[in-house]
């Protein structure tokens, strides 16, 4: 069966806190150490190591990143609409924690289902919450009031129109194909890992940032803990994207082994996809913003309605 | 004359066909990216597969070449202990940075310091000006100063950085390893 959370099943209130308090601080846990295992498999990729000096093997780095961000002065530009300034960062961080609910870790047993909530409406939330942190991205540029923030938000939106659609039609091919074991689906694993790309403001889509001509893009006038949560804020969407590929794409939980392996086969196979991520990024150079655009309306989009219009040719018939 | 229609004026070895690559875009623009994307993975992955080639500086060193030119050194002859110098002031006089103060002093028949009439009573080198030219050594006609291998220079203070007679004539801490003959 394919992953998705029942709708006809529901459990008591303090078992949705445990799990969530679980669920909140493995995944905590783990982006702190995806900011400096980037850094050190970027390093890799680049014939050098990477942060080794804090710690053993450079693992205490995102502490001591964290204590130089927090302890950093609170500045905020004379021209910044201060309260939606302050926004930006929350939305963003809100939106990705938010979406994390709905990867499940495992199959229901003893009446807990391993995952953080079961919404009736199932991916759809996914797509809500990944569209909501643009607006996240969109005011925090907006409200910088800096030209080089203001033109990162608005390649940011540009940027939604032009995969979003792409990326729930890839989507869409796996969830009519329920029931079989999706291999078939890898036009849509790739159309799916291509928008995810754009959906996380990852290289090679990093147009929102694109530190080599926009300064930082949004996060340009953030500094001190609000630029940690902007940079936090992508490693979990990373994790979130890499969850929704995993289940759908990569059989979720599905692994050899006991029972009891099924979080860690979820855990491995989106560090496998996250570990992608950054080979790509190590690889692709950043697209042009026109580029872009071409890319996601010209390929992905017919792409991905070919993918949908085969599978349900498919599914029909057999 | 030529046979291509669009340069008639001109001679034939004039016109050159220039090979160029497929147009970028459209469906197989699209297919050859995906191809080349994979091939760019390849060559990024065997990056990881080679290995770093950082040298950890503080612990690691790069060798030295024997003719490396770090921080001096000035000498004394190893059978009478005498030092070489005899306070000629030709290195201060060849030195570009003017970073050398030698004052010289006679030497006293019953408690000789160099080997020759005079010796230096004051040498200094200034480490903040000096730019390891080893103009000094060319200079000196006794090779009484040559250049050593120490690079590691770097102090607290800039009054730390005048390096005095003593100093100099200080058997120095080896702190940089040399290349071995051939390396």
């Amino acid at each position: 069966m394919i992953p998705i959370a029942d709708p006809n099943f529901a459990e008591a209130s303090w078992i949705l806190v445990v799990k969530s308090i679980v669920i909140f601080g493995v995944v905590m846990g783990i982006v702190p150490l995806l900011t400096v295992a980037e850094r050190k498999i970027l390093g890799r990729f680049q014939n050098r190591y990477g942060p080794n000096r804090v710690g053993p093997f450079g693992l205490l780095q995102p502490l001591a990143d964290a204590v130089k961000l927090i302890s950093k002065e609170a500045y905020r530009p004379q021209n910044a609409v201060g309260i939606l300034w302050t926004l930006g960062p929350v939305l963003v961080i809100f939106s990705g924690l938010a979406a994390l609910a709905i990867i499940p870790f495992g199959d229901v047993k003893d009446g807990v289902g391993f995952y953080g909530i079961d919404v009736p409406i199932g991916i759809l939330y996914f797509f809500a919450f990944g569209s909501f942190a643009f607006y996240g991205l969109l005011l925090g540029g907006w409200a910088s009031g800096s030209k080089y923030s203001f033109l990162g938000s608005m390649r940011s939106a540009a940027q939604l129109i032009s995969y979003e659609i792409s990326m729930g039609l890839a989507l869409l091919g796996t969830i009519m194909m329920a029931g079989s074991l999706s291999l078939t689906q890898i036009v849509g694993f790739i159309v799916f890992m291509v928008a995810g790309f754009a959906e996380a403001n990852r290289a090679p889509f990093d147009l929102p940032e694109a530190d080599a001509e926009l300064v930082a893009g949004y996060q340009t006038e953030y500094g001190g803990m609000r630029y940690g949560s902007f940079a936090m804020a992508e490693y979990v969407e990373m994790f979130v994207i890499s969850g929704i590929a995993a289940t759908f794409f990569l059989g979720g939980w599905h692994g050899p082994g006991p029972g009891w392996l099924d979080p860690i086969w979820v855990l491995v196979k989106i560090l496998a996809i996250v570990f992608f991520y950054m080979w790509i990024r190590a690889t692709l150079p950043r697209l042009r913003y026109d580029q872009l655009m071409s890319l996601g309306w010209k390929i992905l989009l017919p792409l991905a309605t070919l993918n949908v219009m085969v599978t349900a040719v498919l599914v029909t018939v057999t | 004359m030529n046979g291509d229609k669009r340069f008639p004026y001109l001679p034939d070895e004039h016109v050159v066909e220039v090979e160029r690559g497929p147009q970028p875009g459209g469906p197989k623009g699209a297919y050859r990216a995906f191809g080349e994307t994979l091939r760019g993975l390849k060559t990024t992955f065997a990056r990881i597969v080679e290995g770093p080639v950082t040298i950890q500086y503080p612990e690691q060193k790069t060798p030295v070449y024997p003719r490396f030119r770090g921080r001096h050194k000035l000498h004394r002859f190893e059978d009478t202990g005498l030092e070489k110098c005899v306070g000629c002031s030709l290195c201060a006089a060849a030195c570009p940075a003017d970073c050398i103060r030698v004052v010289a002093a006679e030497n006293d028949p019953a408690n000789r310091v160099s080997a020759g009439e005079r010796y230096a009573a004051v040498y200094e080198i200034n480490m903040t000006r000096c730019i390891f030219c080893g103009y000094c050594e060319v200079a000196c006609p006794f090779d009484a100063i040559t250049m050593g291998h120490d690079y590691e220079l770097a102090d607290y203070n800039r009054e730390d950085l005048i390096f005095t007679k003593e100093m100099l004539m200080a058997e120095p801490v080896e702190r940089t390893p040399l290349r071995r003959e051939g390396e």
